[in-house]
């Protein structure tokens, strides 16, 4: 902004509309969105420091936190590689049926999450079409931890396909084709010159995901067998406690989480700053 | 595009068929797998079963509720989208960025947090608990909450699709228009409209699947009352629970089939927009040709 507008709130325009628009969503915005959100953490100080302090690192609630942190980032892990190898075949390479993977790809963003959830707890039971023949071997998928992570790994995997996908698709073959010229093998420029370029777009992809896991409830709980310390997400700790009216308690981990969600927030919108800049460079 | 990196550069090709059998084998196992699961569960006791756990009366009242909330939800949600993309494109001013970070907080928030925060406000304990109940009122454990807690989690989608279309359209189309005479709403209606119809029928797509399949939400703010706040996704959950296997699959595969027809659609729009485009592109040049003339 120019120093003669330093000012004023509004550039001017010929552009009707922007006091009743600009009006109307910030209004819709604070009802729906703000007061609400705020509600949260007005509840939390009727605890008071030492009794939200206390809520919030119980052993129950902690050992829910490794629970949910643990199974999120290892989902995450799995789906950059998977994610980058999804997004890499659709826009590299040719095949049948490529229309519509590209399309499917997005089926854990419309498919509701209930439904993934029941789906793939019949599917990793110990008598479900997977289960069956991973249980013989000793690993037990449905109602563990592991569950837990296979589920966010479905909830995932778009997140970081749709974050690595397009910038894959407008990177410049003239580089990889000077990486080659120049004596570089094929696994060089890819790990010298096309993994560099994407990389931002893979954290951000990465992050977007582990931050769904972190919250995600819908598709975890039917997998994840909710044994105390062992395989509790700190979302259900949350509805266990609303369930024995304990508002406050649940309020307090809720803020814990929100405080966690929104420094990644924070996060993301700084690797997307930096994933525009790197490629408007 | 493609042909072009396999002209000049490529793997080779044992390693291309390593890597499309690769993620072939992952799409299949992880999303291919749980659909085919959902309908093979949901006919394991024949059609007649499968028949019967949709048309019974609950399922029937969830079916209902869920297209009542998502009918309530969206069109807000639309009307607020277009407002804040209104707003935010095609004007300047200060705190913008704040304001679409703070629209995307939604998407930050989980499921059983966006339900809670109206168990605070409306609940028996909460804010406006004590007032509510003396004008019995009922919105946390009824249907007001549930469809609150649907627009809550399904507010920035039709926002966020449009902002960016609407900010790589410009200013200079309405600009045009206004100066041709044309009011502010002929504006909107005639010029804008038509250049940003897919990315809202995009919004509009994204925001009814999720509305019509929000699960954690919703779960919180329902009193779970069979035939009076369960949505089908809190139906099925039920049916699960009692280890009614059938009937809860059967009802999944509606939930399901939602999903594919989101996604048909939604391909469907990328396919025109890009199309769009595409013509865009191609009636470029001889336009600015004639301009210059």
């Amino acid at each position: 902004m120019a120093s003669a507008s330093a000012f004023t709130f509004k550039r001017p325009s010929v552009i009707p509309g922007f006091g009743i628009t600009l009006g109307f969503a910030l209004f819709y915005l604070s009802l729906i969105v703000l007061i609400p959100l705020s509600s949260t953490f007005l509840k939390s100080t009727e605890l008071g420091w030492d009794g939200f302090w206390q809520t919030v690192t119980h052993p129950r609630v902690v050992a829910s936190y490794r629970v949910s942190f643990g199974a999120s980032l290892a989902a995450a892990a799995v789906n950059l590689f998977a994610g980058l190898l999804v997004a890499w075949v659709l826009v590299r390479y040719r095949f049948p049926g490529k229309r519509l993977i590209d399309a499917l790809v997005d089926l854990p963003f419309a498919l509701p999450t209930a439904v993934a959830g029941i789906s793939l707890t019949a599917l990793y039971a110990g008598n479900g079409w997977i289960g069956q023949y991973l249980e013989p071997l000793g690993l037990k998928v449905a109602f563990t931890p592991v569950g837990i992570t296979v589920a966010l790994i479905f909830i995932g995997l778009p997140f970081v396909v749709r974050s690595v996908q397009p910038v894959l698709q407008e990177l410049e073959p003239e580089l990889e084709e000077a990486a080659a010229s120049l004596g570089a093998s094929r696994f060089t420029t890819f790990r010298r010159v096309i993994l560099p370029s994407l990389m931002p777009a893979l954290l951000t992809g990465f992050a977007l995901a582990f931050a769904r896991g972190l919250g995600e409830y819908g598709s975890v709980i039917f997998i994840a067998g909710n044994m105390p310390m062992i395989s509790e997400i700190t979302p259900l700790l949350i509805i266990t406690k609303l369930e024995q009216y304990d508002y406050a308690g649940a309020t307090a981990i809720a803020v814990a989480m929100l405080l966690i969600s929104f420094v990644l927030l924070l996060l993301i919108n700084l690797l997307q700053w930096w994933s525009r800049k790197r490629h408007t460079e | 595009m493609s042909s072009k990196h396999s002209l000049v550069l490529t793997e080779a090709p044992w390693l291309r068929v390593v890597l499309i059998t690769l993620a072939l084998t992952f799409v299949a196992l992880f999303l291919l797998l749980p659909l085919a699961a959902v309908i093979t569960e949901a006919l394991r006791n024949g059609v007649e079963a499968y028949w019967e756990a949709i048309v019974e009366p609950d399922a029937l009242a969830a079916i209902r509720l869920t297209l009542t909330a998502a009918a309530i939800a969206v069109p807000l949600n639309l009307v607020f989208g277009v407002c804040a993309a209104w707003a935010i494109a095609k004007h300047d001013f200060r705190g913008k960025n704040l304001l679409v970070t703070l629209i995307d907080l939604p998407f930050a928030v989980s499921p059983v947090i966006s339900g809670l925060i109206y168990v605070l406000m409306f609940g028996m304990q909460g804010w406006l608990g004590p007032w509510l109940a003396e004008h019995d009122i009922k919105i946390v454990f009824a249907v007001p909450g549930i469809v609150l807690a649907t627009i809550f989690v399904t507010f920035p989608f039709v926002a966020r699709e449009l902002i960016p279309v609407m900010q790589e359209q410009g200013t200079e189309e309405e600009e045009a228009a206004l100066t041709l005479g044309a009011n502010g709403w002929q504006t909107f209606w005639r010029v804008t409209l038509p250049n940003i119809k897919w990315g809202l029928l995009y919004g509009v797509i994204l925001c009814n699947a999720r509305a019509m399949g929000e699960f954690g939400a919703v779960s919180v703010v329902s009193g779970h009352i069979r035939g009076q706040t369960n949505t089908l996704p809190l139906h099925v959950e039920i049916l699960y629970n009692e280890y009614n296997f059938v009937a809860a699959f059967a009802t999944a595969s509606l939930l399901a089939l939602l999903a594919l027809v989101t996604l048909a659609v939604k391909s469907f729009v990328e396919w025109r927009a890009a199309q769009q485009a595409a013509a865009a592109r191609n009636a470029e040049p001889p336009a600015s040709v004639g301009s210059l003339a």
